[in-house]
């Protein structure tokens, strides 16, 4: 594969209003051809639609990267009495990510369109969008678009002519990163604290209010409509391969020039991605000292690795870190990166429910250590302890919180190591 | 760092109730939600609560910004039929439940990596020297309280701070001081980039969409 073929053409891009430069507004958004013959593609029915997000390869964007037609497939196929729910978790928290903003308040119809179809496909005539509540007036923005949907019947009784019946409902959140886990999201809606639920049952058997549920992440459910109207093929045939396929709303932060978010082909390299679309590493591209590629949970890669990284699920696992939710923070040589993993070491202590011991305890001990890492006051020894550690926290949680702690630190001391042995020897040469 | 619940502080009010507007709203937020699930609206509730102490705060002299009394989620539970220590769990677990008084401007700075890596351990000086307070402190005039956040989800606009409902993105030391002078003296500054980018666009222009952008005259 070339690197010319990679840079996504206008015309496959899927949120063409991702900047505001057009109104968020319906007519606005019907020129951008949202809500059109949508009743036709529900008139298709459930499995079309199912087997047709199968067949485009779409992944979940909220970080986890599931498949999204084989998600929306295990909801019942039928209705037991009980009511089924689409949730949308705009929830977007995770340091590094702001690409869930720009849809809901630059392409909120592009959402609510994707509510309808997913809903549908999933027998759910009810779906509620959790929003984060920091972000108030995001949130306005799709209460005036729902206003809207509803005013010009797109949302409500026989939505969009459909013959189905539908509601959409926005819950704003309340400053809670855990709420982002789809459980702890859940029960929130229920109006408890944010704490994850043991799995099973999975949401699609009892989720929000014991009925069956399936949670997608805002990027996933927007991206739908397109899909479904252009064609499964049209989709697939973007990307890396049909495992890692479409596009993808990345967000690069950080040490560049020009910060940005930006929708590019899934699977294009990193390095690209940070010359073309956010104006080259500050200082250079050798100036690089590490990327954190897809939010804050994701192992940090050093600059050997970025060099010809392509960014997806598969090749950045590969490279022993992940994709996310595509948010990538870009650090220059210029970085204290034991500090810059310490500062997520305290947002993961901040942010932990609580619940579950390995995390509660073993969030805010990382922090502790990772401070004196920080200064250098610690020994060699206490790197292999702290290592180790992230191991009994990893894998020993209800919810990927606790994982979401131990891998930046995991990350750091894979492949800066020698700093954190610096540091320390410095520290011991300064206090004698 | 949240304030801590103090339930019997001397700042509690005895009693709390919804204004007949806000009432109104209380209705059509429990009908939003499933019958016999009402439990739903706390969340809004507590936040209808919290405006509505803000709006009441924001004529007192000196001022007080939103923030919710033991006895607003007292009323609540009561309205929803649910124990008062559901109530308080659900008010302490989120970090956007003020339990004490607060400024008339709650600055609440991001200092998360992706902040941190673009210069927010400067708006936080600049906020300190600026309001002469420290973190989670409260100036005299009772115009402003400064806190420490975490990621605010706006890592492109990095710094960035949230002023009540706002974002002020793109912030530099100077800029950083101009948004709260504006806002000390009750004007309204330019909410969002203080670069004057349009949203998470890069600031030296689009790279991508070029023809819509001519079209919309961005370029």
């Amino acid at each position: 594969m070339t690197n010319e073929k990679k840079m996504l053409r206008d015309e496959d891009r899927i949120f063409t209003n991702i900047y505001g430069w057009a109104g968020a507004d319906l007519k606005a958004a019907k020129k951008r051809g949202d809500w059109d013959k949508t009743a036709a593609l529900i008139k298709k029915g459930r499995a079309w639609i199912i087997d047709e997000m199968k067949a485009s390869g779409l992944r979940g964007r909220g970080g986890a990267g599931f498949p999204t037609g084989l998600k929306w497939s295990f909801m019942p196929k039928e209705s037991d009495g009980r009511p089924h729910y689409l949730v949308v978790n705009a929830d977007e928290s995770e340091p590094g990510t702001c690409k869930d903003r720009d849809i809901l308040r630059n392409e909120p119809h592009k959402l609510l369109e994707g509510c309808l179809l997913a809903g549908f496909a999933m027998g759910a005539h009810a779906a509620y969008i959790y929003i984060r509540g920091e972000f108030f007036n995001e949130g306005s923005a799709v209460i005036k678009a729902i206003e809207e949907a509803y005013d010009a019947g797109l949302l409500g009784k026989n939505a969009a002519g459909s013959g189905w019946d539908f509601d959409i409902v926005l819950h704003r959140g309340a400053g809670a990163y855990i709420c982002g886990e789809e459980t702890a999201l859940i029960e929130s809606i229920e109006g408890k604290k944010g704490q994850p639920r043991n799995k099973p049952p999975f949401p699609a058997m009892a989720g929000l209010y014991s009925c069956p549920t399936t949670v997608n992440n805002v990027e996933t459910i927007a991206v739908a409509p397109t899909i479904l109207r252009r064609g499964a093929s049209w989709f697939s045939d973007l990307g890396l391969n049909e495992k890692n396929a479409g596009t993808k709303l990345f967000c690069i932060s950080g040490h560049v020039n020009q910060p940005c978010n930006v929708e590019e082909e899934m699977g294009t390299t990193l390095k690209e991605l940070i010359e073309k679309h956010a104006g080259g590493v500050r200082g250079g591209w050798d100036n690089l000292l590490a990327v954190i590629p897809g939010g804050s949970s994701t192992p940090c890669l050093p600059k050997e690795i970025c060099d010809s990284v392509h960014m997806d699920f598969d090749s950045l696992r590969e490279a022993g870190s992940g994709l996310g939710t595509a948010g990538v923070i870009v650090m220059d040589k210029s970085t204290d990166i034991i500090y810059a993993i310490a500062r997520l070491s305290y947002f993961y202590k901040h942010e932990s429910c609580g619940q579950c011991t390995p995390c509660r305890e073993g969030a805010g001990w990382l922090w502790r250590v990772m401070t004196r890492m920080v200064q250098g006051n610690a020994t060699v020894d206490e790197i292999d302890m702290l290592w180790e550690v992230t191991k009994e926290i990893e894998g020993h949680t209800i919810c990927a919180l606790g994982d979401a702690a131990a891998w930046p630190v995991q990350g750091l001391i894979r492949h800066f190591r020698p700093e954190m042995e610096k540091r320390i020897m410095e520290y011991r040469k300064r206090a004698a | 760092m949240k304030k801590p619940f103090e339930l019997h502080a001397d700042y509690q009010p005895e009693s709390f109730e919804f204004t007949k507007a806000n009432k109104k709203k209380v209705e059509k937020i429990i009908a939003l939600y499933p019958k016999g699930r009402q439990q739903s609206a706390v969340m809004p509730m507590l936040d209808l609560a919290q405006r509505q102490v803000g709006e009441e705060g924001a004529k007192m002299d000196p001022p007080v910004g939103g923030w919710i009394p033991r006895a607003a989620m007292d009323t609540i539970a009561q309205m929803l039929g649910m124990p008062n220590i559901k109530v308080y769990e659900v008010a302490s677990f989120y970090s956007m439940y003020n339990m004490a008084p607060v400024g008339k401007h709650l600055v609440q700075v991001c200092t998360t990596t992706p902040c941190w890596l673009n210069g927010s351990d400067d708006i936080v000086k600049s906020c300190k020297s600026h309001l002469g307070i420290g973190m989670n402190e409260t100036t005299k005039d009772g115009k402003f309280t400064l806190m420490e956040v975490e990621c605010l989800g706006a890592c492109v606009n990095a710094p960035m701070v949230q002023i009540n409902d706002d974002y002020y993105e793109d912030l530099t030391p100077e800029t950083m001081k101009e948004v709260l002078d504006l806002l000390g003296e009750d004007m309204k500054p330019e909410v969002g980039s203080q670069k004057g980018r349009k949203a998470s666009m890069a600031l030296s222009g689009p790279t991508t969409l070029k023809e819509t952008a001519k079209k919309a005259k961005v370029i």
